[in-house]
């Protein structure tokens, strides 16, 4: 096996430090030290990641193009603008695409090649996304891995991957969810789950709505 | 020696079940976070491209056995190493012994909303004309390249159709190997199932699209 740190469980808060967060701290030392990086802007970009931008910005997103038709037009011919309008933008979402799901397709989106994905509205990937089960059979067996996520699609439903082998980044628009005619924007964004704007999840179900909830 | 990419595994099996996690679930070590940002930090100063640190990282030897940020970790101290901005003994001590390399910038922290917000754009301006339109077939390129490329090995050799065209963008292949940026046009390109995995698909009911550059296709 490579190197230390293979055992994440054993980093809990009365160890030592394992080998793996000595050697990063030393790297960060010696750059530090260069003059190469500087620890307060490593500070926020940590900060900016875990607190400001993840998934709820697409979930405005995907609210809005849910409640306007118009923005929904135009995020789907120009997804970097529209969701550039919405205050979300830059790294790793230079050039967005939106793709909608429909009765009879719906969509999934991988990076086969590493782990690319629409940070200014996702925000970081989540493991699962870079990891080899995924990344590996996405493409090949979509609808094995869709109910390891307890989604289960009529057979009649289409199944288009996107895998992003460049960098436009995508956008899954999920279907809205019947019964939410009554909620507000924001109500609907609160169902857009991020999961459902990957593809490997579909939209939480109105709280008043009698029809199944989906995890 | 031949380039081997230990990253590009789409259609491979054997890799098991998938495993969900809940939204929020970002790291799982403290020094996760601080391997995102040095990564992050190191790449505004100009030192290495963005396909440049993906073709350090994907041919790591270790690659299957280390987790996500072990990956960044290694391609990191990698590049270092690989551009001399900071010695092997140095990485070992944790401490300064060589002058630093002059660097373009270094990021600062009143800096970081702005530089995110503003990103690295790949599109540019076309030299040329767009070959092929939407609707058009094409076959893409059979040939796995001596150095790094975006075309999954899944998709070499594939007949497939034209979706969208995203216009000229920086080609990774050549900005990998520091020959410049040389923008391409840049495709959707989307293949059946049965193309790409044999005729025994029927459960599948699935159609793959790659992002694909102008020199990676033919008329097909």
């Amino acid at each position: 096996m490579h190197g230390p740190g293979h055992d994440p469980e054993h980093e809990h808060e009365h160890s030592t430090l394992s080998p793996l967060e000595l050697r990063v701290r030393a790297l960060e030392t010696v750059l530090t030290q260069k003059g190469y990086v500087d620890p307060a802007a490593l500070d926020a970009l940590i900060d900016t990641y875990q607190t400001k931008i993840g998934p709820r910005n697409g979930a405005q997103v995907v609210a809005r193009a849910w409640c306007d038709p118009a923005y929904r037009r135009w995020l789907l011919e120009d997804a970097t603008a529209a969701i550039a309008s919405l205050g979300f933008s830059g790294r790793q979402g230079e050039h967005m695409v939106a793709v909608e799901n429909m009765p009879e397709q719906h969509n999934l989106v991988v990076c086969t090649l590493c782990s690319c994905y629409p940070w200014p509205i996702l925000g970081l990937p989540p493991t699962w996304y870079k990891s080899a089960p995924y990344r590996a059979r996405v493409v090949k067996d979509p609808r094995g891995v869709l109910e390891e996520f307890g989604v289960r699609l009529p057979e009649t439903v289409r199944i288009r991957v996107w895998d992003s082998t460049a960098e436009v980044r995508y956008l899954v628009v999920p279907q809205r969810p019947t019964g939410s005619e009554h909620l507000s924007e924001r109500e609907l964004a609160d169902l857009v789950t991020r999961d459902s704007m990957i593809g490997t999840g579909l939209p939480l179900q109105p709280r008043s709505s009698s029809a199944g909830a989906s995890p | 020696m031949s380039y081997r990419s230990n990253a590009d595994l789409g259609g491979q099996d054997g890799h098991g079940a998938v495993h969900p996690e809940p939204e929020g679930e970002l790291f799982h070590a403290a020094w996760e976070p601080r391997v995102l940002a040095l990564t992050l930090a190191m790449g505004a100063t100009g030192l290495w491209n963005i396909d440049t640190s993906r073709a350090a990282r994907e041919t790591l030897a270790d690659y299957g056995e280390l987790s996500y940020y072990q990956i960044w970790l290694a391609g990191l101290e990698k590049l270092l190493l690989q551009t001399g901005a900071v010695q092997a003994d140095e990485i070992v001590q944790g401490r300064v012994m060589q002058p630093a390399l002059p660097t373009r910038s270094v990021l600062r922290a009143d800096q970081v909303a702005a530089v995110l917000a503003r990103g690295s754009p790949t599109a540019r301006s076309p030299s040329s004309p767009a070959r092929y339109s939407t609707g058009q077939w094409v076959r893409t390129s059979a040939v796995a390249p001596q150095h790094h490329t975006r075309l999954p090995a899944y998709a070499r050799g594939k007949r497939g159709i034209i979706e969208r065209i995203h216009g000229a963008h920086v080609f990774a292949d050549a900005h990998a190997q520091g020959l410049g940026e040389q923008p391409h046009w840049l495709y959707t390109v989307a293949f059946d199932e049965k193309e790409l995995w044999g005729a025994n698909t029927g459960r599948r009911q699935s159609t793959v699209s790659v992002d694909a550059w102008e020199p990676y296709l033919e008329p097909g």
